[in-house]
């Protein structure tokens, strides 16, 4: 057992497929709530092959696209600073702040460098105590157990030139937010594997209960999200709506207790802004009080950094399943994966950024996309 | 939200800190900080997200999520092609165009 | 035309920046990809203004005298100078070697430039050039011209070598971008990924234990072995900087073609494929130093890859997919579900994602 190749065998991707095929009987509208299952659907073409009833939406679950504006702009300043090493996961370095990015301020002289985990910014920290070392700390649940043992161990290590720029986000109150939302679609959820094996599943039946919707903890597999389509599929044509755990293998219904302790203990709730969506209440972390010393927000005094989003964009619109990309005026005019507006344009597995490369294709072939038949038939 | 691959842990160093192994993906290795799953032995999967190990993947969990793989295709094998029923009963026009793509992944 | 043989760095991972008024040059313009070729389009070739420049092929095809000579030039900026497999040293001439080679030219002179950082062990230096050496005996070149410049300390990365290359374009042979065409068959002449997973390996801050080296060698005796089956090959690219993925939207747009490979059958090593798992990187994307992708009629595409296995370096010629006449200027991949994705051209250079 390797963990992969079992789970992307093409003969038991037919068969479930097959089995949600036989399942669906009526429309159903699905979000999978997490980026790395977006990018998993897009890389198979998962979503070509799903019967005409399943529409898959592309939630808000990548964390580089819903880092909000105000906050890549505090961390280009920061980053433009003299004597700053600025560390951050190699995908946000392209996500364009207000008039520039990541790689202008390394271009025009910043020290910016690319990370594999926030322990090698601690590392780089150790090795440069003359320079202040600033770690980009963003992501979902999953990253939240890295980022808070990094400070954690700043702090026993006694050093005072590391800090991190914090916006973590929490997936529990952006499903409230979409399904609140008075124009929602979504009926049914595959729940991001990877968080849950670090929170657990504990927060999620009463989101399944509130809203009347299935949610599906799914992995990343072709046929981990063959099945967790298929078991949330199957709840909606029979009236249900439970929790039920398709990725038991690494989930357990208690998370990771470890990691939680290590989040409770460095992190605390707070309201975030999400890029394209807005505010969402108590839907991220931030350093609790205990190591603030170490939140480069403060050290930095870029707290006062706000910005507004182009109007123009309808990103959270998109993000939300309300409208298709191809609904707005900046689509593929102002707005293309060169010059994103807007976080689903930026990341290449973005609703926008994934339909704008689909139009490119001409006209529709044996294998026409999901997109284009959808353009065909807008009733559908 | 985040890439996460499955590895399998090849070495713990005890006496780093935080707790350290050596993780095997495929061919490929990589330390991996394994403080979240302290109990973890050699030989034994996890799945790897920023350079920490998040949880320890369960052999039986796995084995069970495939073999009811297999049996729902077994189960359609007796009850005859889903794809063409199930064309049939919504009446779309979309039957060859599956057939198509179904005998590429083939 | 320039290409570095630098690839994806983790301490300096390139640009795919967005934002399309870049005032300052950013790592992307050096990655092999859309920033790339935008400097080229609206810098370089208006600056020069001449159609042979505009052409936009690894090497120029020139007519001199009564001979059509096949001339390019390439800067060599990698880090570390050393990796699994070989070394700057070998890059700087396969590079050249190849570049020439793809426009089916046999490769016989090369010059060499080094640009040495002032503190730079001598032994180094020395070691890159017997590097040069050894590789240009087994390429069948010479090395008939040079010149050194010191820099001061901190004014560059160690060494920088910078290599030309002229060679003779065999009659009847006619290879460029723009002959390609629908019913054309793609084929790669082997496994893919090795080098930029070898080097990414030894990357500082991303140092990961794998057991391959770098596949960098020289094509041009492979692409004569081609040639002897027929003259009629249309395309003829090795997929460095950028990877398959930059060569073949590169044909595609030139040519007005669309490409459609078959996923399944693209020959990935498990490690290749595996490094790119664990960092988010797309196969597709990663460099390679000793490969190429050819186009060639359908009708003979049989013939041409009987006669690339049976050389040491095309042993794992592959079939990996089709010119098309749909989607023209678009490379779709059949994925191995029997769904369909889009592979684009990319920005600059692919970074590790965490999502």
């Amino acid at each position: 057992m390797k963990y992969i190749d079992e789970f992307n065998d093409p003969d038991l991707a037919r068969r479930l497929l097959d089995e949600i095929h036989a399942t669906a009987t009526h429309p159903w509208a699905l979000m999978e709530v997490c980026g790395g299952q977006t990018h998993s659907i897009i890389r198979h073409g998962i979503d070509q092959l799903l019967p005409e009833q399943v529409e898959l939406i592309h939630g808000p679950g990548c964390p580089v696209c819903v880092t909000p504006l105000d906050v890549i702009d505090q961390a280009l300043e920061i980053a433009s600073r003299q004597g700053v090493i600025f560390c951050s996961f190699g995908d946000m370095l392209r996500v364009p702040g207000s008039d520039r990015d990541l790689f202008r301020v390394k271009g025009e002289g910043g020290d910016v460098r690319v990370v594999y985990s926030p322990l090698d910014a601690l590392e780089l920290a150790r090795r440069n105590p003359d320079r202040e070392v600033v770690f980009f700390a963003i992501g979902f649940e999953t990253t939240a157990p890295a980022n808070a043992m990094a400070v954690h161990q700043a702090r026993r290590l006694g050093l005072t030139n590391f800090s991190l720029l914090v916006s973590h986000v929490r997936v529990p109150p952006a499903i409230e937010a979409i399904m609140t939302s008075p124009v929602c679609r979504v009926q049914g959820f595959l729940a991001a594997g990877h968080v849950c094996s670090v929170m657990g599943t504990a927060e999620y039946p009463q989101l399944a209960e509130r809203f009347g919707v299935p949610l599906v903890v799914t992995g990343f597999e072709p046929l981990d999200i063959l099945e967790g389509i298929r078991r949330a599929v199957r709840q909606l044509e029979r009236g249900e709506h439970r929790v039920e755990n398709a990725y038991a293998r690494a989930v357990r219904e208690a998370g990771n207790p470890a990691a939680l302790r290590m989040i409770e203990e460095v992190f605390e709730v707070t309201d975030r802004n999400w890029r394209g969506i807005g505010r969402i209440p108590l839907s991220g972390w931030r350093l609790a009080k205990a190591f603030r010393a170490y939140d480069a927000e403060h050290r930095f005094d870029v707290g006062g950094i706000r910005t507004e989003e182009p109007a123009e964009c309808r990103s959270g619109e998109v993000l939300q399943g309300l409208i298709k990309p191809t609904e707005c005026a900046a689509f593929g005019t102002t707005c293309t994966p060169r010059t994103p507006l807007g976080a689903t344009m930026v990341s290449s597995e973005g609703a926008c950024a994934a339909y704008y490369l689909y139009r490119r294709m001409n006209g529709p072939t044996p294998q026409a996309t999901r997109a284009t038949r959808e353009e065909m038939n807008p009733v559908a | 939200m985040c890439l996460a691959v499955p590895g399998k842990v090849v070495a713990i160093d005890g006496s780093a800190d935080p707790l350290t192994g050596l993780i095997d993906f495929g061919g490929v290795q990589k330390q991996a900080c394994l403080e979240y799953v302290p109990d973890v032995r050699v030989g034994e999967y996890v799945i790897v997200h920023v350079g920490f190990a998040l949880q320890r993947l369960d052999e039986e969990s796995a084995l069970a999520s495939l073999k009811l793989f297999e049996e729902l295709g077994l189960l359609e094998e007796e009850f005859g092609d889903a794809w063409e029923q199930a064309a049939q009963e919504d009446g779309t026009s979309a039957a060859s165009e599956r057939e198509n793509s179904g005998s590429e992944a083939r | 035309m320039p290409e570095l043989a630098d690839t994806i760095d983790p301490a300096r991972w390139t640009c795919p920046a967005p934002l399309r008024d870049q005032p300052v040059v950013v790592m992307g313009h050096g990655g092999g990809g859309a920033l790339s070729a935008e400097l080229m389009e609206q810098v370089f070739a208006p600056a020069y203004g001449n159609a042979t420049l505009a052409a936009l092929t690894d090497s120029a095809v020139l007519q001199l005298g009564g001979a059509r000579l096949a001339f390019s030039t390439d800067s060599y900026v990698v880090r570390p100078l050393f990796f699994p497999g070989g070394s700057l040293g070998d890059l700087a001439v396969n590079g050249t070697v190849n570049d020439l080679a793809m426009s089916g030219a046999r490769p016989a002179y090369l010059s060499a430039a080094f640009v040495l950082e002032e503190g730079v062990e001598l032994t180094v230096v020395e070691r890159i050039a017997r590097a040069m050496g050894a590789a240009a005996e087994t390429a069948g070149v010479t090395i008939a011209t040079g010149d050194t410049k010191v820099v001061e300390s901190g004014h560059g990365d160690g060494v920088y070598v910078t290599t030309a290359g002229v060679g003779l374009v065999p009659d009847g042979v006619d290879i460029r971008p723009q002959r390609a065409r629908p019913g054309d068959a793609v084929i790669v002449s082997g496994p893919i990924g090795l080098h930029g997973v070898a080097i990414m390996s030894v990357r500082e801050g991303l140092e990961f234990g794998v057991e391959i080296a770098s596949d960098t060698a020289p094509l041009a005796d492979l692409v004569a072995a081609m040639l002897s089956v027929t003259p009629d090959i249309h395309v003829l690219r090795d997929p460095t900087r950028g990877g398959l993925a930059a060569s073949l939207n590169e044909i595609a747009r030139a040519s007005g073609t669309g490409v459609r490979l078959n996923e399944r059958v693209i020959p990935v090593p498990d490690a290749v494929a595996n490094a790119c798992g664990f960092l988010g990187l797309d196969p597709l994307y990663v460099a390679n130093e000793g490969r190429l992708v050819a186009f060639v009629p359908g009708s003979a595409a049989d013939e041409v890859l009987a006669a690339m296995r049976a050389h040491p370096q095309g042993a794992g010629a592959t079939l990996i997919g089709e010119c098309v006449a749909e989607h023209p200027g678009m490379v779709v991949v059949s994925t191995g579900l029997g769904g369909t994705r889009v592979v684009d051209l990319p920005l600059g250079e692919q970074l590790p994602r965490i999502c």
